[in-house]
């Protein structure tokens, strides 16, 4: 059938819709319908990983691969350094430039290498907003609240007090340096409302808030003339005879030569890895989403946490082909648009946590109330022409700037049609356990953003990203500077990686493969 | 069931074709699938891609090209992560461009309006000639974006620049040697730094968190057990 045809049903149904409350689940229901139907219970895509710092927890099976994948690096590599700097920070997304900046502040000598640009990130995708209480009848304990509530009780207190609490203070810092948040008439934060979240507490500038804070992040970065090491892939971390962590080794993916930096500490802020394709699933993440701190802290002994729970965003394109996995803002379902099964009928609470709506989104598919294309994909309408028939026309276009033209360039208007949509591989929920500092087990050696763990729970509630970058980027930055002072350099040496390799061993060698994996293989070769 | 399933099919013509496509990349003609991203056309023809691919999703700029359709003579912009190929379609990714970036303490700027002439003195040497506005994907008017700077307009600027990527395109072509992105950053982050004026209710929450009107609520809550929490939780709509 015409695309146009399948739609009539949205239009067709909106006016009854609008009329209609539909209550969010209670909590047995939503768990009942998370078991059944989101991909973090499909078990056979779970296996026990072999050995490691978490010997026999479950993981699935292309994070699992990689963790006992072996490194590319021999033993008797050559560790004389090329650098040697107080603060290496590896990934150039937020957590990376936000860990820089304020090393950089705090004095210390700082380097920041990234595999691909300064800046490329899934930071810099980031649509919803940035959920911080700045609302008079908000406040940090109902945020701390509302995050312990989306993330199924499992966040680790202490990580998420210190965020919600530091929220204001990062808004300021953002502000100083000239990011434009949106703001009311009277002058204080436009605040708007996310799902899972109680009160509005949204910090958006418009829907390019993540473009907007790494556009000046990264101009910050160069204004500071703070050392980068760009398209150079860590590929290894090393290590002094106690296992603290003493600099890393990349690879320069323009001449493959091998660069060794020594540095006092260590801060890997490489970010999620939806470009693992776990369970097939299309992703919303940048090119460079391949979990490689995972498999970098993994070798040196430091302990993950959460990597069995994975974020599906509900809303990833799913039509027309060229966007698929990309993501259609949570933000429109914010204000108010709705989901709609190929009945015309809505199937949940938009607002509901994003694990709540994903599964649901799953169960109106897999119980044939989805749309197909022909392509073998499915999904369900998401009714963006709600928001100019609620807020008056121009509003989708207002409000919504990035996605309107993203979709334009496909000659779709989706102030006029709605979209179709199916959950995307958006977010790793877990990652390395860290602490307040966004220290690990292993000294020296921190981990910021979406590579870290525990902060989120099994589920991270929307807008608690771009904030978990900026807290824990700065503490990771304030406490390495701090510690970086008082210390001498460290010995560079392998250790850690021939204790894995004799762990490997005897469990019957690793799994085959080489990480990290750096880079998705999506080059097609003629065999 | 099966029949529900017919029933929701969306017609994708340019799935059922199949059909492949012959393009030029850098100068060179290889046969690709119609229809695919520019990007994933590189893939296709066996390209390992380092440089010329970021997010992916047209937020970062990284991918930058420029194309020209079949038997047009009009060279234009794209990001190649956001533009469909098709039959005949000539296309070659745009090089990293040196241009000259300032540097600045965005926050000592004492007359951030008047600082622009000294940190891109090139700026009010704007032709006119339009170039910029034409060669960006983001498809802002450039131009006038550079004008307003000039005339001291922070606000507009940073308003119309706010869909940039910082892909660059709009510098090569400039005849004037303006790095109009760069110059539009600088502006926009005066703009945010300087001329707005804080906000009342952030100082207030920040001043509320350091005196510690929240630490009974902490307190309580972090006394709580596993199961009170679960339950004061759930009494929060």
């Amino acid at each position: 059938m015409d695309i146009h045809a399948l739609q009539q049903i949205v239009h067709s149904t909106r006016d009854a819709r609008r009329k209609q409350t539909i209550p969010k689940f209670p909590p047995a229901e939503q768990d009942q319908l998370i078991h059944k139907y989101h991909p973090d219970y499909r078990v056979s895509a779970y296996r026990p990983i072999r050995f490691g710092p978490n010997a026999d927890d479950k993981t699935v099976v292309e994070l699992a691969a990689l963790l006992e994948g072996d490194s590319p690096i021999s033993d008797d590599s050559d560790l004389t350094p090329d650098y040697t700097t107080d603060v290496l920070v590896v990934g150039g997304g937020g957590a990376g430039c936000a860990a820089a900046l304020h090393a950089h502040g705090a004095g210390a000598k700082v380097m920041l290498a990234t595999k691909l640009r300064l800046g490329d990130s899934n930071s810099v995708m980031a649509q919803g907003g940035m959920q911080i209480s700045v609302a008079s009848g908000d406040s940090p304990v109902t945020h701390f609240v509302d995050t312990l509530k989306g993330g199924h009780m499992q966040n680790d207190h202490d990580l998420l007090k210190v965020m919600v609490e530091e929220g204001p203070s990062i808004a300021k810092w953002l502000l100083s340096l000239g990011v434009l948040f949106d703001r009311d008439g009277d002058g204080n934060l436009h605040v708007k409302k996310g799902g899972g979240s109680s009160k509005p507490r949204l910090l958006t500038c418009s829907d390019y808030t993540g473009l907007e804070i790494m556009r000046v992040l990264k101009d910050e970065v160069l204004n500071q003339k703070i050392q980068l090491l760009e398209f150079c892939a860590a590929v290894e971390l090393t290590s002094d005879d106690s296992g603290n962590c003493t600099g890393a080794i990349f690879k320069d993916l323009d001449n493959h030569r091998q660069i060794v930096v020594a540095a006092k500490s260590v801060i890997l802020a490489t970010g999620g890895i939806g470009r693992l394709h776990i369970q097939g699933f299309p992703t919303s993440n940048h090119y460079g989403a391949t979990g490689d701190g995972l498999c970098l802290a993994y070798r040196m002994g430091a302990k993950l946490m959460h990597i069995d729970t994975f974020q599906y965003h509900p809303s990833g394109a799913v039509y027309p082909e060229q966007l698929i996995g990309a993501l259609v803002t949570e933000g429109i379902r914010s204000e108010g648009g709705h989901l709609v099964n190929a009945k015309g009928e809505r199937f949940v609470n938009e607002l509901d946590t994003r694990d709540v709506v994903s599964s649901s989104i799953i169960r109106e598919c897999e119980e044939g109330r989805g749309i197909r294309t022909m392509s073998g994909r499915i999904g369900v309408w998401l009714d963006t022409p709600l928001l100019d028939a609620e807020q008056g026309p121009g509003t989708v276009e207002k409000h919504f700037p990035a996605m309107m033209l993203q979709f334009e360039r496909f000659g779709i208007d989706i102030s006029k049609d709605p979209v179709l949509i199916y959950p995307t591989l958006h977010y790793q929920n877990g990652g390395v356990k860290i602490d307040t500092n966004s220290e690990t087990n292993v000294y020296n050696l921190f981990v910021a953003g979406e590579a870290s763990g525990g902060l989120h729970g099994r589920n991270r509630l929307m807008g608690n990203s771009l904030l978990d970058l900026m807290v824990f980027g700065k503490r990771s930055g304030l406490t390495s500077a701090a510690r970086a002072a008082a210390m001498p350099h460290g010995k560079l040496t392998l250790g850690h990686l021939k204790r894995f390799r004799a762990e490997a061993k005897k469990h019957g060698s690793g799994s085959g493969v080489v990480s990290p994996m750096i880079l998705p293989a999506y080059t097609r070769r003629e065999d | 069931m099966a029949q529900e399933d017919k029933e929701n099919v969306i017609d994708q013509p340019e799935v059922i074709r199949h059909r492949m496509v012959t393009i030029e990349i850098a100068g060179k003609k290889y046969d690709v699938p119609e229809g695919i991203t520019i990007i994933k056309a590189l893939w296709y023809s066996g390209q390992e891609v380092v440089r010329g691919a970021g997010c992916l999703g047209g937020f970062c700029g990284a991918c930058a090209a420029y194309y020209r359709t079949k038997d047009d003579p009009k060279v234009r912009t794209c990001l190649a992560c956001q533009m469909a190929v098709q039959d005949g379609m000539s296309i070659t990714m745009m090089p990293p461009f040196p241009a000259r970036k300032a540097t600045y303490d965005i926050q000592a700027l004492k007359e951030p309006k008047q600082d622009l002439f000294n940190l891109y003195p090139e700026t009010p040497l704007c032709r006119n000639c339009n170039a910029c506005t034409e060669a960006c994907p983001q498809q802002i008017d450039v131009r006038e974006g550079v004008w307003k700077a000039v005339f001291g307009d922070f606000k507009s600027v940073s308003e119309m620049f706010m869909d940039c990527v910082m892909c660059g395109m709009c510098t090569p072509v400039c005849i004037a040697d303006i790095a109009p992105n760069l110059v539009a950053l600088y502006v926009s982050r005066a703009q945010g730094a300087h001329f707005i004026e804080p906000p009342l209710g952030l100082d207030t929450r920040i001043k509320e968190i350091q005196d510690g009107r929240f630490n009974d609520e902490w307190a309580k809550i972090f006394k709580m057990t596993e199961k009170e929490l679960a339950d004061h939780c759930a009494t929060v709509k």
